[in-house]
């Protein structure tokens, strides 16, 4: 439980009306609204956090929690876990009312348990204020239906697009495509020169579910309405599937069968020309001894999703974000913990080592000077700023979970790519798939 | 005076308890039973009253009768995966059986380097389920699969076999794992239940002309028979539950179409947040579990009328 004594306030300074919230918080810093919760006596913090995809994440991670432990002596036990096992953690974690004291999560991970979530709306419009502003789709992920931070977004791992330049070229274009016509010319240009494009079209998480979306809301399709009300049987999903029935015959053989890594397999071994991945492929021919695989960095480049019919990006990545649970002894020693690993100082030389494979949730790191390092970062530079909640146009908490992890809308795609059943039928069991969700 | 009476009396009755085969028994089955009340039906318990809930990760919930299994029954998917599990236990099952008859009969011959051959046997079943279920993943890949690369060198097919990505192949494909995984237990089992047959039978057998088919049929068969009900009860109730290659290999892909009601459980509880329905399907499954746990009843009462005991 948490000891509201020990969370009594040392009342901040200088930082303004946006701090009136804050009743925790005390002043520390100078010119800047730095801030600092006053951490409970003898706190000790137990974290966990998905584990890296790239090496330097982890590296800078731990040193960062280094940094802060040396400054505050605080105690802090990392544990790592693959990403998709955090979810049943943190789930056990709530049920039961005793574990970690953050775990740093995906998606609508603090909607499923809201009540037993730590209010960080304090610390949030703290590193909104200072640093220029969340993108819109991370206060959706991170705050309650009215408003209440129950989540601190780290960013989202961008799912975009993974090309060879030199394939894209010898395919007849010389930029890599934006809308969705020339994304088709583009696929059968690959198919035609024998380096195809490859999508997972399976239930490979975190993979399929991205840029299936992408094409869904890209022709105005969407799972449910504003009032979240089932919408997927409309005329809409109708064309983008007709749509995805013509790309995926561009596809090398087996992507039905596809596990979160066989794209990246297929990628740097040069199997296909095409696929959609976070920044990890990118990281790991570069970084690689190999000759070949750094060959594929040298002839590799990103880009974001093509813009559908509607005119507007329509991305769907993997948001990332800490929870404090109610049941922490130390709320505030896990608040500050949270505060000083999305400071700038901190922020940045993580986001640099991991070479943007999370893509920042606050407006101010867009001029981070990492992301002028390379090229070919660019495109990750606004992946928050370009996405879309996956409950898009409702809301986030169960339903819209139980929907995305019940594969409903890749399936939808898949089973109609497949020929096993007409775009019609796939939108019809799609509907009455997630009807039993939203109803 | 009062005290000691009362010590005299209960130094009787624990003298008594002592002598009371009936009390020991109790006694002695004590911590068994703590231990299967809490560990098994305890969950048994709280799965049957979630299934009745409609309760959600991080959420209590209240009792709403059959609401969810109503819903199931509506539910293509939760069907399919139905079809799914009873045909990858029944497939599996028969295949490990025959297959594990056969390798038992021939271990039980004089063959050279036999307990080498007897433990290698066994190494299916000692790689972790997740270690031979990654290896399988690899063998069915769509791109780098080693069956493919074979075939294509030796000319006899010119684009990669898509084990996983079609719903029949990736069936048999899940189910190939599952037999070559669970063979040794089989095997194993029943090459135990062989050696406890006598060899005099065999000579006897053999002396009044019986073929190696007579033999089997008449002898090997039927003193075999209790094990096999064991050993295949065993392998069912393994089968049916089967979580970690499925979860591994296809996630229940391609389409749901390996989905089976233990991964479509977790799916729904865990990842979906939905923990009510995840136990209304594991609660689904009990019915198909007891008709398996029924057979090896049937098979230990043919033991006993064998062993000369009433029907």
């Amino acid at each position: 439980m948490v000891d509201k004594r020990r969370r009594s306030v040392v009342q901040t300074l200088g930082a303004g009306a946006s701090l009136s919230v804050a009743g925790s918080l005390f002043f520390v810093g100078k010119a800047q609204a730095q801030v600092s919760f006053k951490p409970e006596k003898g706190a000790k913090l137990r974290v966990l956090r998905w584990k890296r995809f790239v090496q330097g994440d982890e590296d800078v991670w731990l040193a960062n929690t280094k940094k802060f432990t040396d400054l505050t002596g605080i105690e802090v036990r990392t544990d790592n876990e693959g990403w998709e096992d955090v979810r049943p953690k943190a789930a056990v974690a709530a049920n039961v009312g005793q574990g970690p004291d953050v775990i740093v999560g995906w998606l609508d991970d603090p909607h499923l348990y809201p009540e037993k979530l730590l209010d960080l709306t304090d610390l949030a419009e703290y590193l909104g204020k200072k640093y220029g502003g969340w993108y819109p789709a991370a206060k959706t992920y991170g705050t309650t239906a009215k408003g209440r931070w129950i989540g601190l977004p780290l960013g989202a791992s961008g799912a975009l697009l993974n090309y060879r330049v030199s394939w894209m070229k010898e395919a007849g274009f010389d930029k890599f495509p934006t809308n969705f016509d020339d994304y088709l010319k583009l696929c059968q240009g690959l198919q035609r020169i024998n380096h195809p494009a490859g999508f997972a079209l399976s239930h490979a998480t975190g993979d399929s579910e991205t840029w299936m979306h992408n094409i869904l809301w890209g022709f105005g399709g969407k799972l449910v309405d504003q009032d979240n009300k089932v919408a997927i049987n409309s005329p809409e999903t109708i064309r983008a599937i007709e749509y995805m029935q013509q790309l995926s015959k561009t596809f090398i053989e087996g992507t039905g069968a596809w596990s979160g890594v066989s794209n990246n397999n297929a990628f740097l071994e040069g199997k296909i020309g095409l696929t959609s991945n976070g920044i990890s492929v990118y990281y790991a021919a570069k970084t690689s001894t190999d000759p070949a695989k750094r060959a594929v960095a040298e002839d590799m480049d990103h880009a974001p999703m093509p813009i559908g019919p509607i005119g507007k990006p329509t991305e769907l990545h993997l948001l990332s974000q800490a929870m404090v649970f109610k049941y922490s002894k130390y709320p505030n020693a896990a608040k500050e913990y949270l505060r000083f690993m999305w400071e700038r100082e901190q922020y940045e030389p993580w986001q640099a080592a991991s070479m943007g494979y999370v893509s920042h949730p606050l407006r101010a790191y867009e001029s981070s000077k990492f992301w002028d390092q390379d090229p070919k970062f660019a495109p990750f530079r606004k992946v928050v700023d370009r996405m879309q909640p996956h409950g898009f146009a409702g809301g986030l908490g169960y339903a819209s979970a139980a929907c995305l992890a019940d594969w409903i809308v890749v399936d939808m795609f898949a089973s109609a790519c497949a020929g096993n059943t007409s775009p019609k039928q796939a939108a019809e069991l799609a509907e009455k798939r997630a009807k039993r969700y939203y109803s | 005076m009062k005290t000691l009476s009362l010590n005299e009396s209960l130094n009787k009755l624990l003298a008594r308890m002592n002598n009371d085969p009936n009390v020991l028994g109790m006694l002695f089955m004590l911590p068994a039973s703590v231990m299967l009340l809490v560990f098994l039906t305890y969950p048994l318990g709280l799965g049957f009253w979630l299934g009745l809930t409609d309760t959600k990760i991080g959420r209590e919930g209240v009792f709403v009768g059959l609401d969810n299994y109503e819903s199931l029954f509506g539910d293509s998917v939760f069907w399919l995966s139905v079809f799914n599990t009873v045909f990858y236990t029944a497939v599996a099952s028969v295949s490990k059986f025959g297959l594990g008859l056969w390798l038992a009969l021939l271990l039980n011959q004089n063959i050279v380097f036999k307990s080498f051959i007897r433990a290698v046997l066994l190494l299916p079943w000692i790689v972790p389920t997740t270690l031979s279920a990654i290896a399988f993943w690899w063998i069915f890949d769509s791109q780098f699969s080693i069956i493919s690369w074979v075939l294509t060198e030796w000319g006899l097919i010119s684009k990669n076999i898509n084990f996983l990505g079609e719903p029949w192949a990736a069936r048999w494909s899940v189910i190939v794992a599952n037999v070559w995984r669970g063979i040794p237990f089989v095997a194993i089992s029943l090459l135990a239940g062989l050696q406890t047959i006598s060899p005099s039978l065999y000579e006897a057998a053999t002396i009044d002309g019986a073929s190696r088919w007579q033999l089997f049929r008449h002898v090997t068969y039927p003193l075999l028979t209790p094990i096999v009900a064991i050993v295949m009860t065993f392998s069912v109730l393994f089968t049916f539950t089967d979580f970690q290659l499925i979860y591994v290999i296809t996630r229940g892909g391609p389409f749901n179409a390996t989905h089976l009601m233990a991964t479509l459980s977790f799916q729904r509880a865990i990842p979906g947040g939905h923990l009510a329905e995840g136990a209304a399907i594991a609660m689904a499954m009990i019915p198909f579990l007891v008709a398996a746990i029924l057979i090896s009843f049937w098979g230990l009462q043919k033991r006993q009328w064998q062993q000369g005991a009433k029907d």
